[in-house]
């Protein structure tokens, strides 16, 4: 008897909350990505869960999670940059920081 | 005796997520933070294994244990140095945080447990040897994925070129 | 005879322009000057051809014809009404390009050393140019709609030469003044152009004025306030000119625009310009002619104005301005002529129209002269104020001479040329009645008093301090005084009615003894009281002030009318219509738009909020959106 996949579930539900939480509550912008990877994660999970448990036979939830493996790691890369970048100008990554551009 | 077997290492798993995966959007250092992020990775690298994919918990190991959590150490200590301590979160902030994943939790648990799910289907898949994920990749039939993976490598070519771009010294 | 060469006498001017005025900063003073005075010996040279080769030339069954070397179309409203440009010759245009290139030509060799040095050198030449250019086409124009173009090209550039020295406050309103003035009144002109060629459905002058009965019947019947319609029509058009020739009550603009440079006053406001206004009535005169109503009140325009620019004349203390009247006035003799006029006969009534075409060209030297004369003597002193002058004889003796002359010729004396030209209008006066006569001898008389007075104040009367010894100008300045000092001295001995007169055909000018025995007397008298009172220094002046203190005062002032206009453009035009379109256009019709803008920027700021640019709300804002869609769906789900 194999696990019920809405435990698999659950656990990628509060995964992906704790992200939101994060994302939201946080003024480092690397605490933001870590939030943002969190979500990610969770989400992939229930790809392959869906994917091994309702369609075992076609590897769309596989496939998909290996694009999303692939995009989060060139998103990550980008956003690094773009923090580090952003560091070297304002010696600052606090987001609520970011507001030259809206006055 | 198998099946408790991994039923236990399920619920280590589980435990080892929610935990981790809370405290890493609650500690106050950002170093620890990405620590349990890297935690949580190999949870999630180790639920890929449990499911039989694991030519997936590879890549996952591979690509965000190995890659991404290492470019985030990299950053933080660039930016913050070490042992040094975020400030506190402001409190109209952490109400709006906290509604909004409580909100969506509560949400969120209510269907999955309200919801009628369709039955499991797992023993009818068979292994997923490397040859079929290596044919599926590069096909152009129904359920092969050449496009998109031609699509991913182009979009890599260009997050290479960005981010050479952006972190370049002017 | 072939007159296609005429048209370079208006290529030529406007060449120079274009030249000078793109070319002029590029060049040095000295060429630009030479080169403008070269152009217009040119101009003058082809003048005088024409003139000699027309007056040269056989008469055709007594009379001189009409002859039109160009003609095109330029634009055509209907078949009948086309606007049409070209080149009319015949007695009084070709008289008047000869007035216009001489008086032209001597301002711009005078002008060589008087505006030497001056910052902007080559952009008065460019428009002293245009100016001769826009004069010369205004006189040679075929139909009223071009003279019309060229009228107020003439007042453009009146307008830039009065602005000359454009850092000078008061030249900038002068010739705003100016400007606005002349354009009141052209507004008449265009009123009656548009009304004249409504009702005869041409513009073309040989058409209006082959028929004065022409004109009368293609608007028989139509009238408006009593008057016919045509007496309206040219009423209308005579306001254009009486703007443009300083009428009263329009003459204010004339001794403001004395604020440009001298050359520009003697060219312009005392020789050719200004005389427009008595061209515009003559060229249309046959037509005035069949409307004696009208001539009627041009006789009392210009009478009046005759004599208050005369009495004004008297007590001025600006020499320019004492010119400006003196102006004014010598031009009310010529429309008075006009206005005298009962028939096209010279020897039955019609002989004011050649009177007044003969002052219009001894005037036009002998003022031009006056003017130059008086510039070298603001040169020689630097300043516009009699009190600064008195006893210049000695130090500038050409100017002297050159000024007495001319001053002779405008008293009256013979054998100077302003005797005959005004013995002639004075006799047309009294042809028509003794009490024009006597009006306008009254008037020739004060004429002669302040000409005397304003040459006893200069060159004679106790001598001013100066900063430093004055001293002749040089030949540039000199050698034009010169040449129009003869020309005043021989002109009255042209057969004048042998050339121009109303209808076409020789007349044998004589004197006639009593107006001319009369006039004389009146003149010497109050040239002997002008010596009397200013020839040296005595109280007698300042006694007569004390004895009529209100009329000195009244005259001082101009008779207050710039007063009059300050009120009722002020008062009355600016307060009572103006001001509430102003406030209509301000509260209402700006207020209905702030109204959108106000609105619009209010409700802006309202929802201003909600885009803060924080990123973390806006995902909050999301999350919950989505979460209270998701719970939405859930619900109705399980209502089923």
């Amino acid at each position: 008897m194999e696990i019920p996949y809405i435990y698999y579930l659950v656990v990628s539900g509060v995964m992906f909350f704790a992200g939101v939480y994060g994302f939201i509550a946080r003024r480092n912008m690397l605490a933001i990505l870590i939030s943002l990877e969190l979500m990610l994660n969770a989400v992939d999970i229930n790809f392959v869960v869906f994917n091994r448990y309702l369609y075992p036979c076609q590897l769309e939830g596989f496939f998909f999670t290996m694009f999303a493996i692939a995009i989060a790691a060139a998103e990550t890369a980008i956003a690094i940059a773009i923090i580090i970048n952003i560091y070297r100008n304002i010696k600052n990554i606090k987001s609520d920081n970011l507001d030259k551009m809206k006055n | 005796m198998e099946n408790i077997g991994s039923e236990v290492i399920f619920y280590i798993i589980a435990a080892v997520m929610v935990i981790f995966s809370v405290m890493a959007v609650t500690t106050k250092h950002l170093l620890r933070s990405a620590t349990y992020l890297l935690f949580v990775l190999f949870g999630t690298a180790a639920i890929y294994f449990q499911l039989e994919y694991e030519f997936l918990g590879a890549i996952q190991v591979a690509v965000y244990a190995g890659g991404i959590v290492v470019l985030f150490v990299f950053s933080i200590l660039l930016t913050q140095g070490l042992g040094k301590k975020q400030e506190k979160i402001k409190k109209s902030k952490l109400v709006l945080a906290l509604s909004a994943a409580v909100i969506g939790a509560v949400v969120c648990l209510y269907s999955l447990i309200s919801h009628v799910f369709p039955n499991s289907r797992y023993a009818l898949g068979e292994d997923i040897t490397m040859k079929r994920v290596g044919e599926d990749l590069l096909g152009s039939g129904q359920y092969q994925y050449v496009l998109p993976f031609e699509l991913i490598s182009v979009l890599l070519l260009a997050c290479i070129i960005g981010g050479i771009m952006i972190a370049r010294k002017r | 005879m072939d007159y296609s060469f005429s048209i370079l006498i208006l290529a030529l001017p406007l060449f120079m322009f274009l030249t000078l005025a793109l070319g002029g900063n590029k060049m040095s003073q000295k060429f630009a000057g030479l080169l403008g005075t070269a152009g217009l010996l040119t101009i003058a040279v082809l003048s005088y051809m024409v003139a000699f080769q027309y007056f040269g030339m056989d008469r055709v069954d007594g009379i001189r014809p009409a002859l039109m070397p160009y003609n095109f179309e330029w634009l055509s409203f209907t078949d009948k009404l086309t606007i049409n440009l070209g080149i009319l010759l015949d007695p009084i245009s070709v008289m008047m390009l000869v007035v216009i290139t001489t008086v032209s030509l001597m301002v711009h060799i005078y002008s060589m050393g008087y505006m030497h040095g001056e910052r902007g050198f080559q952009r008065y030449y460019a428009f002293l140019s245009l100016f001769t250019f826009s004069m010369l086409g205004l006189v040679v124009a075929t139909n009223i709609f071009q003279m019309y173009i060229f009228w107020e090209l003439v007042g453009v550039s009146s307008y830039l030469l009065i602005g000359f020295y454009y850092t000078k406050p008061s030249a900038v309103s002068a010739s705003k003044k100016a400007f606005i003035v002349t354009r009141f009144a052209d507004l008449g002109f265009l009123l009656g152009i548009l009304l004249l060629s409504f009702y005869t459905e041409t513009f073309s002058f040989d058409q209006l004025t082959a028929d004065g009965g022409f004109f009368l019947t293609s608007t028989s019947g139509a009238t408006f306030m009593g008057c016919s319609v045509a007496a309206w029509a040219m009423a209308l058009i005579f306001m254009g000119g009486a703007g443009k020739s300083a009428m009263f009550p329009l003459h204010i603009w004339l001794p403001d625009a004395m604020e440009g440079p001298t050359p520009v006053s003697a060219l312009i406001h005392a020789a050719t310009m200004v005389v427009a206004g008595v061209y515009l009535v003559a060229r249309l005169f046959p037509v005035y002619l069949s409307v004696p109503e009208v001539l009627e009140l041009i006789t009392w325009v210009g009478a009046i104005t005759a004599l208050y620019a005369a009495v004004v004349a008297c007590v001025q203390s600006d020499i320019k301005r004492v010119l400006a009247f003196s102006t004014i006035s010598q031009i009310a003799f010529m429309i008075v002529a006009l206005g005298v006029c009962t028939s096209m006969i010279p020897s039955e009534g019609g002989l004011g129209y050649m009177a007044s075409m003969f002052h219009l060209f001894t005037h036009a030297m002998f003022k031009a002269l006056l003017f130059l004369g008086a510039g070298a003597v603001i040169h020689a002193v630097h300043s516009n104020e009699m009190s600064d002058m008195g006893g210049l004889r000695k130090y500038l003796p050409i100017t002297h001479i050159t000024f007495l002359i001319a001053c002779l010729a405008i008293a009256g004396i013979p054998p100077f040329s302003g005797f005959f030209s005004k013995d002639e209008i004075l006799a047309a006066a009294f042809n028509k009645s003794i009490f024009w006569g006597v009006w306008m001898t009254v008037v020739a008389a004060i004429t002669a008093f302040y000409m005397f007075r304003l040459y006893f104040g200069i060159f004679w009367g106790k001598e001013a301090k100066h900063e430093h010894t004055p001293h002749e100008s040089p030949a540039t300045m000199t050698i034009p005084l010169i040449i129009l000092a003869v020309i005043t001295c021989v002109a009255g001995f042209i057969p004048f009615g042998e050339y121009i007169t109303s209808n076409g055909e020789a007349y044998h000018i004589h004197l006639d003894m009593t107006v001319a025995i009369t006039s004389v007397v009146c003149a010497v008298v109050a040239i002997l009281l002008a010596t009397w009172l200013f020839a040296k220094p005595n109280s007698k002046p300042e006694k007569m002030q004390a004895a009529l203190p209100r009329l000195h005062k009244w005259a001082y002032n101009r008779f207050y009318m710039d007063n009059v206009y300050q009120f009722v453009t002020h008062r009355i035009i600016f307060a009572y219509i103006s001001r509430p379109i102003a406030w209509f256009d301000r509260h209402i019709i700006d207020g209905t738009m702030d109204m959108f803008a106000t609105v619009t920027n209010s409700v802006a700021e309202k929802i201003k909020g909600f885009q803060s640019g924080k990123l973390q709300v806006y995902v909050w804002i999301y999350i919950v959106g989505a979460m209270i869609l998701a719970a939405a769906a859930i619900y109705t789900l399980c209502i089923k």
